[in-house]
Protein backbone atom coordinates (compact mmCIF):
# COMPACT_ATOMS: atom_id res chain seq x y z
CA UNK A 1 0.00 0.00 0.00
CA UNK A 2 1.00 3.50 -0.99
CA UNK A 3 0.75 6.21 1.06
CA UNK A 4 0.97 9.99 -0.37
CA UNK A 5 3.43 11.89 2.61
CA UNK A 6 2.18 14.89 2.30
CA UNK A 7 -1.92 14.37 2.30
CA UNK A 8 -4.47 14.01 5.20
CA UNK A 9 -6.91 11.05 4.56
CA UNK A 10 -10.66 10.08 5.62
CA UNK A 11 -11.26 6.21 7.08
CA UNK A 12 -13.84 6.30 3.84
CA UNK A 13 -10.10 6.42 2.30
CA UNK A 14 -10.52 9.74 0.26
CA UNK A 15 -6.51 11.64 0.40
CA UNK A 16 -6.86 15.45 0.42
CA UNK A 17 -4.09 17.52 -0.17
CA UNK A 18 -3.24 21.67 0.13
CA UNK A 19 -2.97 23.30 -2.82
CA UNK A 20 -2.74 27.00 -3.28
CA UNK A 21 -5.72 27.74 -0.95
CA UNK A 22 -7.42 24.83 -2.32
CA UNK A 23 -8.14 21.47 -1.47
CA UNK A 24 -7.40 18.50 -3.90
CA UNK A 25 -9.08 15.05 -3.41
CA UNK A 26 -8.66 11.62 -4.79
CA UNK A 27 -9.00 8.32 -3.61
CA UNK A 28 -5.91 6.39 -2.01
CA UNK A 29 -3.73 3.58 -3.22
CA UNK A 30 -5.40 1.18 -0.78
CA UNK A 31 -8.94 2.23 -2.03
CA UNK A 32 -8.23 1.69 -5.82
CA UNK A 33 -6.67 -1.79 -4.95
CA UNK A 34 -9.97 -2.43 -3.25
CA UNK A 35 -11.99 -1.67 -5.85
CA UNK A 36 -10.28 -3.12 -8.56
CA UNK A 37 -10.44 -1.79 -12.24
CA UNK A 38 -12.14 1.54 -12.33
CA UNK A 39 -14.20 2.05 -14.54
CA UNK A 40 -16.10 4.85 -14.43
CA UNK A 41 -16.23 8.06 -11.92
CA UNK A 42 -18.75 10.71 -11.50
CA UNK A 43 -18.05 14.18 -10.17
CA UNK A 44 -20.07 16.96 -8.88
CA UNK A 45 -20.88 20.33 -11.11
CA UNK A 46 -18.08 23.06 -10.47
CA UNK A 47 -19.54 25.61 -8.18
CA UNK A 48 -21.84 22.75 -5.86
CA UNK A 49 -21.55 23.84 -2.49
CA UNK A 50 -20.48 20.43 -0.17
CA UNK A 51 -20.54 19.72 4.14
CA UNK A 52 -17.65 17.52 4.75
CA UNK A 53 -19.01 14.07 4.81
CA UNK A 54 -21.29 14.54 2.06
CA UNK A 55 -21.39 12.50 -0.92
CA UNK A 56 -19.93 14.96 -3.96
CA UNK A 57 -19.60 11.58 -6.19
CA UNK A 58 -19.70 8.10 -7.02
CA UNK A 59 -16.65 5.56 -8.65
CA UNK A 60 -17.39 2.81 -10.33
CA UNK A 61 -15.65 -0.53 -10.34
CA UNK A 62 -16.29 -3.69 -12.30
CA UNK A 63 -18.79 -4.88 -9.94
CA UNK A 64 -19.78 -2.48 -7.48
CA UNK A 65 -20.53 1.58 -6.73
CA UNK A 66 -18.95 3.39 -4.39
CA UNK A 67 -19.64 6.88 -3.04
CA UNK A 68 -16.65 9.58 -2.08
CA UNK A 69 -17.26 11.61 0.63
CA UNK A 70 -16.30 15.41 1.22
CA UNK A 71 -13.17 15.73 3.46
CA UNK A 72 -14.19 19.80 4.45
CA UNK A 73 -16.92 22.08 3.81
CA UNK A 74 -16.51 23.52 0.65
CA UNK A 75 -17.34 24.85 -2.98
CA UNK A 76 -16.07 22.96 -5.70
CA UNK A 77 -13.63 24.69 -8.03
CA UNK A 78 -12.98 22.45 -10.20
CA UNK A 79 -13.10 18.56 -11.74
CA UNK A 80 -10.61 16.67 -13.20
CA UNK A 81 -12.42 15.88 -16.49
CA UNK A 82 -10.00 13.54 -17.76
CA UNK A 83 -11.10 10.67 -15.66
CA UNK A 84 -14.26 10.20 -17.42
CA UNK A 85 -12.25 9.13 -20.68
CA UNK A 86 -9.41 7.49 -18.56
CA UNK A 87 -10.89 6.34 -15.08
CA UNK A 88 -8.08 3.69 -15.42
CA UNK A 89 -5.69 6.47 -14.10
CA UNK A 90 -7.42 5.93 -10.95
CA UNK A 91 -5.65 2.45 -10.67
CA UNK A 92 -2.80 3.43 -12.10
CA UNK A 93 -2.18 6.58 -10.38
CA UNK A 94 -3.92 7.06 -7.37
CA UNK A 95 -2.15 10.60 -6.01
CA UNK A 96 -2.10 11.55 -9.56
CA UNK A 97 -5.78 10.88 -10.05
CA UNK A 98 -6.91 14.01 -8.40
CA UNK A 99 -10.79 13.80 -8.88
CA UNK A 100 -11.94 17.17 -7.42
CA UNK A 101 -10.22 20.83 -5.78
CA UNK A 102 -12.51 22.79 -3.77
CA UNK A 103 -12.30 26.08 -1.38
CA UNK A 104 -12.51 25.35 1.86
CA UNK A 105 -15.05 27.49 3.89
CA UNK A 106 -13.77 26.42 6.61
CA UNK A 107 -9.86 25.61 6.84
CA UNK A 108 -9.64 24.20 10.58
CA UNK A 109 -11.54 21.23 9.26
CA UNK A 110 -7.78 20.18 7.85
CA UNK A 111 -6.68 19.54 11.22
CA UNK A 112 -9.68 16.55 12.12
CA UNK A 113 -8.60 14.94 8.88
CA UNK A 114 -5.94 11.88 9.63
CA UNK A 115 -2.22 11.49 9.01
CA UNK A 116 -0.77 8.93 6.85
CA UNK A 117 0.22 7.27 9.79
CA UNK A 118 -3.48 7.03 11.23
CA UNK A 119 -4.82 6.73 8.26
CA UNK A 120 -2.15 3.57 7.36
CA UNK A 121 -3.44 1.55 10.26
CA UNK A 122 -7.25 1.75 9.71
CA UNK A 123 -6.37 0.60 5.93
CA UNK A 124 -4.29 -2.29 7.23
CA UNK A 125 -7.09 -3.23 10.12
CA UNK A 126 -9.33 -3.72 6.91
CA UNK A 127 -6.38 -5.91 4.96
CA UNK B 1 -18.93 -18.04 6.74
CA UNK B 2 -16.46 -20.00 4.45
CA UNK B 3 -17.70 -23.38 5.81
CA UNK B 4 -21.42 -23.47 4.27
CA UNK B 5 -19.65 -23.24 0.69
CA UNK B 6 -18.64 -25.54 -1.38
CA UNK B 7 -14.53 -25.19 -2.49
CA UNK B 8 -13.20 -26.19 -5.61
CA UNK B 9 -10.02 -28.19 -6.19
CA UNK B 10 -8.20 -25.59 -6.90
CA UNK B 11 -9.42 -23.28 -4.19
CA UNK B 12 -5.89 -23.01 -2.44
CA UNK B 13 -3.97 -22.39 -6.24
CA UNK B 14 -6.57 -19.43 -6.81
CA UNK B 15 -5.64 -18.18 -3.53
CA UNK B 16 -2.55 -18.35 -3.85
CA UNK B 17 -2.18 -16.68 -7.15
CA UNK B 18 -3.93 -13.52 -5.40
CA UNK B 19 -7.27 -14.19 -6.37
CA UNK B 20 -10.42 -12.63 -4.38
CA UNK B 21 -13.02 -15.63 -3.84
CA UNK B 22 -16.42 -14.65 -3.68
CA UNK B 23 -19.61 -16.50 -2.67
CA UNK B 24 -21.44 -17.74 -5.79
CA UNK B 25 -23.93 -20.34 -6.23
CA UNK B 26 -23.40 -22.18 -2.85
CA UNK B 27 -19.31 -22.42 -3.86
CA UNK B 28 -16.64 -20.09 -3.05
CA UNK B 29 -15.17 -18.93 -6.55
CA UNK B 30 -12.77 -16.22 -7.65
CA UNK B 31 -14.17 -13.22 -9.52
CA UNK B 32 -10.81 -12.00 -10.18
CA UNK B 33 -6.93 -12.52 -10.09
CA UNK B 34 -4.33 -9.82 -9.07
CA UNK B 35 -4.52 -8.75 -12.92
CA UNK B 36 -8.30 -7.63 -12.82
CA UNK B 37 -10.70 -8.55 -14.78
CA UNK B 38 -10.38 -6.20 -17.57
CA UNK B 39 -6.82 -7.73 -18.39
CA UNK B 40 -8.56 -11.13 -17.67
CA UNK B 41 -11.02 -10.24 -20.02
CA UNK B 42 -8.40 -8.82 -22.70
CA UNK B 43 -6.14 -12.29 -22.30
CA UNK B 44 -9.13 -14.13 -23.37
CA UNK B 45 -9.68 -12.31 -26.35
CA UNK B 46 -6.11 -12.11 -27.29
CA UNK B 47 -5.08 -15.74 -26.75
CA UNK B 48 -5.98 -17.40 -24.34
CA UNK B 49 -7.80 -17.55 -21.04
CA UNK B 50 -8.27 -21.03 -18.44
CA UNK B 51 -11.97 -20.63 -16.44
CA UNK B 52 -12.12 -22.69 -13.35
CA UNK B 53 -15.79 -23.80 -13.66
CA UNK B 54 -16.01 -27.00 -11.52
CA UNK B 55 -19.07 -25.42 -10.02
CA UNK B 56 -21.39 -26.42 -13.07
CA UNK B 57 -23.51 -29.35 -12.60
CA UNK B 58 -23.37 -32.56 -15.12
CA UNK B 59 -25.77 -34.95 -15.21
CA UNK B 60 -25.99 -38.16 -17.05
CA UNK B 61 -29.00 -39.66 -18.63
CA UNK B 62 -28.36 -43.93 -19.92
CA UNK B 63 -30.93 -46.45 -19.96
CA UNK B 64 -33.43 -47.80 -22.53
CA UNK B 65 -35.77 -44.34 -23.02
CA UNK B 66 -32.79 -42.18 -22.40
CA UNK B 67 -33.07 -40.20 -25.40
CA UNK B 68 -37.33 -40.40 -25.14
CA UNK B 69 -37.03 -39.03 -22.13
CA UNK B 70 -34.39 -36.46 -22.47
CA UNK B 71 -36.09 -35.15 -25.35
CA UNK B 72 -39.26 -34.47 -24.21
CA UNK B 73 -37.11 -32.21 -21.03
CA UNK B 74 -35.23 -30.26 -23.64
CA UNK B 75 -36.41 -27.26 -26.15
CA UNK B 76 -34.38 -28.80 -29.44
CA UNK B 77 -34.83 -32.21 -30.97
CA UNK B 78 -32.03 -34.33 -29.70
CA UNK B 79 -32.75 -37.38 -31.84
CA UNK B 80 -31.21 -34.90 -34.94
CA UNK B 81 -27.82 -35.03 -32.62
CA UNK B 82 -25.09 -36.97 -34.15
CA UNK B 83 -23.08 -39.06 -31.74
CA UNK B 84 -20.10 -36.77 -30.19
CA UNK B 85 -21.97 -33.23 -30.87
CA UNK B 86 -22.94 -31.10 -28.28
CA UNK B 87 -25.87 -28.57 -28.86
CA UNK B 88 -27.31 -25.53 -26.46
CA UNK B 89 -30.75 -26.04 -24.92
CA UNK B 90 -33.70 -24.86 -22.90
CA UNK B 91 -35.36 -27.33 -20.36
CA UNK B 92 -39.35 -25.43 -19.86
CA UNK B 93 -41.52 -25.45 -17.38
CA UNK B 94 -45.10 -26.45 -18.65
CA UNK B 95 -46.11 -22.01 -18.65
CA UNK B 96 -42.78 -22.18 -20.84
CA UNK B 97 -40.90 -20.41 -17.62
CA UNK B 98 -37.52 -21.55 -18.21
CA UNK B 99 -35.91 -24.08 -15.57
CA UNK B 100 -32.16 -23.72 -16.66
CA UNK B 101 -30.34 -23.29 -20.03
CA UNK B 102 -27.99 -26.74 -20.58
CA UNK B 103 -25.20 -27.91 -22.88
CA UNK B 104 -26.18 -31.33 -24.09
CA UNK B 105 -23.45 -33.85 -25.21
CA UNK B 106 -24.28 -36.70 -27.25
CA UNK B 107 -21.65 -39.71 -26.29
CA UNK B 108 -21.25 -43.04 -27.49
CA UNK B 109 -22.81 -44.56 -24.37
CA UNK B 110 -25.08 -42.07 -22.32
CA UNK B 111 -26.89 -38.39 -22.91
CA UNK B 112 -24.16 -36.10 -20.87
CA UNK B 113 -25.94 -32.42 -20.19
CA UNK B 114 -24.09 -29.88 -18.29
CA UNK B 115 -26.28 -27.81 -16.07
CA UNK B 116 -26.11 -24.22 -14.43
CA UNK B 117 -24.55 -24.61 -10.63
CA UNK B 118 -27.36 -22.95 -8.60
CA UNK B 119 -29.71 -24.78 -10.79
CA UNK B 120 -28.53 -28.36 -10.30
CA UNK B 121 -30.34 -29.22 -7.30
CA UNK B 122 -33.43 -27.87 -9.35
CA UNK B 123 -32.90 -29.29 -12.62
CA UNK B 124 -32.46 -32.73 -11.22
CA UNK B 125 -35.49 -32.92 -9.29
CA UNK B 126 -36.96 -31.95 -12.24
CA UNK B 127 -36.18 -34.40 -14.35
CA UNK B 128 -36.60 -36.81 -11.41
CA UNK B 129 -40.08 -36.18 -11.50
CA UNK B 130 -40.48 -36.74 -15.42
CA UNK B 131 -39.73 -40.34 -15.83
CA UNK B 132 -42.97 -41.66 -16.19
CA UNK B 133 -42.38 -45.13 -15.37
CA UNK B 134 -39.54 -44.73 -18.89
CA UNK B 135 -36.88 -46.77 -18.46
CA UNK B 136 -34.39 -44.09 -18.11
CA UNK B 137 -31.72 -43.56 -15.22
CA UNK B 138 -30.64 -39.68 -14.38
CA UNK B 139 -27.43 -39.56 -12.12
CA UNK B 140 -25.60 -36.07 -10.87
CA UNK B 141 -21.82 -36.97 -11.41
CA UNK B 142 -20.78 -33.50 -10.73
CA UNK B 143 -18.35 -34.78 -7.97
CA UNK B 144 -15.89 -36.56 -10.15
CA UNK B 145 -15.79 -34.98 -12.95
CA UNK B 146 -13.58 -31.10 -12.85
CA UNK B 147 -14.96 -29.30 -15.39
CA UNK B 148 -12.40 -26.09 -17.25
CA UNK B 149 -12.30 -23.89 -19.86
CA UNK B 150 -9.74 -22.85 -21.95
CA UNK B 151 -10.78 -19.78 -23.96
CA UNK B 152 -9.34 -17.60 -26.63
CA UNK B 153 -8.04 -17.45 -30.29
CA UNK B 154 -4.82 -19.60 -28.96
CA UNK B 155 -6.65 -21.96 -27.08
CA UNK B 156 -6.78 -24.74 -29.20
CA UNK B 157 -3.19 -24.16 -30.18
CA UNK B 158 -2.24 -24.35 -26.66
CA UNK B 159 -4.65 -27.67 -25.77
CA UNK B 160 -2.72 -28.91 -29.33
CA UNK B 161 0.45 -29.23 -27.09
CA UNK B 162 -1.03 -31.33 -24.73
CA UNK B 163 -3.46 -33.94 -26.34
CA UNK B 164 -2.66 -36.70 -29.30
CA UNK B 165 -6.07 -36.08 -30.19
CA UNK B 166 -6.29 -34.00 -33.31
CA UNK B 167 -8.28 -30.59 -31.47
CA UNK B 168 -7.00 -28.54 -34.67
CA UNK B 169 -9.65 -30.03 -36.82
CA UNK B 170 -12.40 -30.55 -34.31
CA UNK B 171 -15.90 -28.65 -35.90
CA UNK B 172 -17.62 -26.39 -33.57
CA UNK B 173 -20.04 -27.97 -30.83
CA UNK B 174 -18.15 -31.31 -31.28
CA UNK B 175 -16.61 -33.81 -28.77
CA UNK B 176 -14.30 -36.25 -28.59
CA UNK B 177 -12.51 -38.38 -25.73
CA UNK B 178 -9.15 -37.99 -25.64
CA UNK B 179 -5.56 -37.65 -23.27
CA UNK B 180 -5.16 -34.40 -21.99
CA UNK B 181 -1.41 -34.36 -20.24
CA UNK B 182 -2.10 -37.98 -19.69
CA UNK B 183 -5.53 -38.12 -18.44
CA UNK B 184 -8.79 -39.35 -19.70
CA UNK B 185 -10.63 -36.62 -20.96
CA UNK B 186 -14.16 -35.48 -22.62
CA UNK B 187 -13.24 -32.50 -25.01
CA UNK B 188 -16.17 -30.08 -26.46
CA UNK B 189 -15.28 -27.77 -28.47
CA UNK B 190 -17.70 -25.37 -26.50
CA UNK B 191 -17.55 -22.47 -24.38
CA UNK B 192 -18.92 -19.09 -22.94
CA UNK B 193 -16.70 -16.56 -23.96
CA UNK B 194 -17.24 -15.93 -28.21
CA UNK B 195 -13.88 -17.34 -28.83
CA UNK B 196 -12.46 -20.62 -29.98
CA UNK B 197 -12.02 -22.91 -27.38
CA UNK B 198 -12.54 -25.83 -25.38
CA UNK B 199 -14.40 -26.78 -22.30
CA UNK B 200 -12.98 -30.27 -20.40
CA UNK B 201 -14.27 -32.67 -18.40
CA UNK B 202 -12.34 -35.71 -16.50
CA UNK B 203 -11.61 -37.10 -13.46
CA UNK B 204 -11.48 -34.53 -10.47
CA UNK B 205 -8.26 -36.55 -9.23
CA UNK B 206 -6.07 -35.19 -12.19
CA UNK B 207 -7.02 -31.85 -11.52
CA UNK B 208 -3.86 -29.84 -10.37
CA UNK B 209 -1.50 -31.45 -12.92
CA UNK B 210 -3.88 -30.58 -16.25
CA UNK B 211 -4.78 -27.31 -14.23
CA UNK B 212 -0.66 -26.82 -14.17
CA UNK B 213 0.56 -28.67 -17.49
CA UNK B 214 -1.64 -25.90 -19.46
CA UNK B 215 -0.11 -23.24 -17.92
CA UNK B 216 3.81 -24.52 -18.07
CA UNK B 217 2.90 -25.19 -21.59
CA UNK B 218 1.80 -21.58 -22.16
CA UNK B 219 5.11 -21.03 -20.95
CA UNK B 220 6.90 -23.43 -23.23
CA UNK B 221 5.29 -22.26 -25.95
CA UNK B 222 5.46 -18.50 -25.68
CA UNK B 223 0.92 -18.45 -25.93
CA UNK B 224 0.07 -16.11 -23.56
CA UNK B 225 -2.13 -18.09 -21.16
CA UNK B 226 -4.11 -17.05 -17.54
CA UNK B 227 -6.86 -17.77 -15.01
CA UNK B 228 -9.87 -15.59 -15.57
CA UNK B 229 -12.59 -15.02 -12.78
CA UNK B 230 -15.87 -14.80 -12.59
CA UNK B 231 -16.18 -10.98 -13.26
CA UNK B 232 -14.51 -11.19 -16.66
CA UNK B 233 -16.48 -14.92 -17.29
CA UNK B 234 -19.54 -12.24 -17.00
CA UNK B 235 -18.39 -9.58 -19.07
CA UNK B 236 -16.96 -12.21 -21.89
CA UNK B 237 -20.39 -13.77 -22.52
CA UNK B 238 -21.97 -10.60 -22.29
CA UNK B 239 -20.58 -9.60 -24.99
CA UNK B 240 -21.44 -11.89 -27.35
CA UNK B 241 -24.97 -11.54 -26.08
CA UNK B 242 -25.01 -15.09 -24.35
CA UNK B 243 -27.65 -15.58 -21.58
CA UNK B 244 -27.10 -15.91 -17.78
CA UNK B 245 -29.58 -17.54 -15.82
CA UNK B 246 -30.55 -15.21 -13.09
CA UNK B 247 -30.35 -12.55 -15.73
CA UNK B 248 -31.79 -12.90 -19.06
CA UNK B 249 -32.98 -16.24 -18.20
CA UNK B 250 -35.41 -17.51 -15.30
CA UNK B 251 -38.21 -19.34 -14.63
CA UNK B 252 -40.39 -15.55 -15.37
CA UNK B 253 -38.94 -15.53 -18.63
CA UNK B 254 -39.73 -17.78 -22.06
CA UNK B 255 -37.40 -18.64 -24.57
CA UNK B 256 -39.43 -16.48 -27.07
CA UNK B 257 -39.39 -13.22 -24.70
CA UNK B 258 -35.29 -14.31 -24.12
CA UNK B 259 -34.18 -14.37 -28.00
CA UNK B 260 -33.72 -18.26 -27.47
CA UNK B 261 -36.45 -19.14 -29.96
CA UNK B 262 -33.68 -20.30 -31.88
CA UNK B 263 -33.24 -22.47 -29.73
CA UNK B 264 -36.28 -24.33 -29.43
CA UNK B 265 -37.32 -27.01 -32.41
CA UNK B 266 -41.31 -26.45 -32.52
CA UNK B 267 -41.25 -29.95 -34.57
CA UNK B 268 -40.27 -31.83 -31.64
CA UNK B 269 -42.43 -32.17 -28.71
CA UNK B 270 -41.30 -30.73 -25.45
CA UNK B 271 -42.81 -29.64 -22.38
CA UNK B 272 -43.64 -25.76 -22.45
CA UNK B 273 -44.30 -26.32 -26.44
CA UNK B 274 -48.03 -25.79 -26.15
CA UNK B 275 -47.62 -22.40 -23.91
CA UNK B 276 -44.71 -21.14 -26.25
CA UNK B 277 -46.93 -21.51 -28.99
CA UNK B 278 -49.60 -19.69 -27.42
CA UNK B 279 -47.45 -16.97 -26.73
CA UNK B 280 -46.11 -16.94 -30.36
CA UNK B 281 -50.07 -16.26 -31.23
CA UNK B 282 -50.74 -14.14 -28.84
CA UNK B 283 -47.63 -11.82 -28.77
CA UNK B 284 -44.99 -11.00 -26.62
CA UNK B 285 -45.75 -8.57 -23.61
CA UNK B 286 -41.72 -8.33 -23.33
CA UNK B 287 -38.47 -8.65 -24.96
CA UNK B 288 -34.76 -8.84 -24.63
CA UNK B 289 -33.24 -6.08 -25.58
CA UNK B 290 -29.42 -5.08 -25.79
CA UNK B 291 -28.66 -1.03 -24.91
CA UNK B 292 -25.98 0.88 -24.81
CA UNK B 293 -25.63 4.33 -22.44
CA UNK B 294 -25.31 7.42 -24.83
CA UNK B 295 -24.81 9.22 -21.48
CA UNK B 296 -21.97 8.17 -19.42
CA UNK B 297 -23.02 6.07 -16.45
CA UNK B 298 -22.68 2.28 -15.14
CA UNK B 299 -25.61 0.70 -15.67
CA UNK B 300 -26.62 -2.56 -13.25
CA UNK B 301 -28.94 -5.30 -12.82
CA UNK B 302 -32.40 -3.87 -11.37
CA UNK B 303 -31.87 -0.18 -12.43
CA UNK B 304 -35.15 1.20 -13.73
CA UNK B 305 -35.82 1.93 -17.32
CA UNK B 306 -37.89 4.70 -18.74
CA UNK B 307 -38.64 5.47 -22.23
CA UNK B 308 -38.71 9.25 -23.32
CA UNK B 309 -41.68 10.55 -21.90
CA UNK B 310 -40.75 9.10 -18.13
CA UNK B 311 -42.45 6.21 -17.92
CA UNK B 312 -41.08 2.96 -16.79
CA UNK B 313 -41.55 0.48 -18.72
CA UNK B 314 -38.66 -2.20 -17.90
CA UNK B 315 -35.29 -3.31 -16.07
CA UNK B 316 -31.90 -3.79 -16.51
CA UNK B 317 -31.01 -7.58 -16.16
CA UNK B 318 -27.10 -6.85 -17.11
CA UNK B 319 -24.90 -4.12 -17.26
CA UNK B 320 -21.65 -3.41 -17.03
CA UNK B 321 -18.84 -1.76 -18.72
CA UNK B 322 -17.59 -3.84 -21.95
CA UNK B 323 -14.33 -4.08 -22.03
CA UNK B 324 -13.90 -5.42 -25.94
CA UNK B 325 -16.80 -2.87 -27.12
CA UNK B 326 -15.77 -0.17 -25.06
CA UNK B 327 -19.08 0.75 -24.13
CA UNK B 328 -21.27 1.13 -20.99
CA UNK B 329 -24.18 -0.95 -22.00
CA UNK B 330 -26.42 -4.17 -20.77
CA UNK B 331 -29.63 -6.69 -21.31
CA UNK B 332 -32.97 -5.68 -20.54
CA UNK B 333 -36.46 -6.47 -20.92
CA UNK B 334 -38.50 -3.97 -22.24
CA UNK B 335 -42.51 -4.30 -23.89
CA UNK B 336 -41.75 -5.30 -27.54
CA UNK B 337 -42.55 -1.11 -29.43
CA UNK B 338 -39.03 -0.24 -27.65
CA UNK B 339 -37.16 -3.00 -28.65
CA UNK B 340 -36.21 -2.03 -32.16
CA UNK B 341 -32.76 -0.95 -32.48
CA UNK B 342 -32.62 3.30 -32.58
CA UNK B 343 -35.58 3.45 -29.92
CA UNK B 344 -34.28 5.91 -26.89
CA UNK B 345 -34.29 5.21 -23.54
CA UNK B 346 -33.31 6.21 -19.93
CA UNK B 347 -31.84 4.22 -17.77
CA UNK B 348 -32.64 5.46 -14.09
CA UNK B 349 -28.87 5.70 -12.01
CA UNK B 350 -28.90 6.70 -8.76
CA UNK B 351 -32.28 9.11 -9.56
CA UNK B 352 -31.23 10.76 -12.94
CA UNK B 353 -31.94 9.23 -16.02
CA UNK B 354 -29.21 8.55 -18.33
CA UNK B 355 -29.58 8.38 -22.09
CA UNK B 356 -29.57 4.91 -23.82
CA UNK B 357 -30.58 3.11 -27.07
CA UNK B 358 -31.61 0.19 -28.49
CA UNK B 359 -28.57 -1.86 -29.93
CA UNK B 360 -28.85 -4.37 -32.33
CA UNK B 361 -27.43 -7.67 -31.05
CA UNK B 362 -24.87 -9.18 -30.06
CA UNK B 363 -22.09 -6.66 -29.35
CA UNK B 364 -19.00 -9.01 -30.29
CA UNK B 365 -19.74 -11.36 -32.79
CA UNK B 366 -17.99 -14.67 -32.06
CA UNK B 367 -14.63 -15.20 -33.21
CA UNK B 368 -15.53 -18.90 -35.00
CA UNK B 369 -18.99 -17.80 -36.80
CA UNK B 370 -16.93 -15.68 -39.57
Amino acid sequence: MNLDANARYLESHEWSRQEDGLIVCGISDHAQESLSDVVFVELPEVGTTFSKGDVFGVVESVKAASDLYMSMDGEIVEINEALEDEPEVINSDPYGAWMIKFKPSDPSQWDSLLSPEQYQEVAEAEE
Amino acid sequence: MAESFNRTRLYQWHVDHGARMVPFAGWEMPVQYATGPIEEHRLTRRSAGMFDIDHMGQITITGLDAERFLNRLVTIDITKMKENEAAYALMCYENGGIVDDVFIYNLPDKWFVVVNADNLAKDYDWMYEYDDGMKVKVDDVSLGIYMLALQGPRAIELLQHLTPADVTNMPRFSALEAEVAGHKTLIGRTGYTGEDGVELFFSSNHVEEIWQRILDTGVETGIEVGPVGLAARDSLRFEPGFSLYGHEINENITPLEANLGWACDFDSDFIGKAALLEQKEKGLTKKLIAFELTDKGVPRQGYIITNEDGHEIGEVVTGLYAPTVDKYCGHAFVPPEFAKPGTPLNIIIRNKPKAAIVVKRPFYKPAYRS
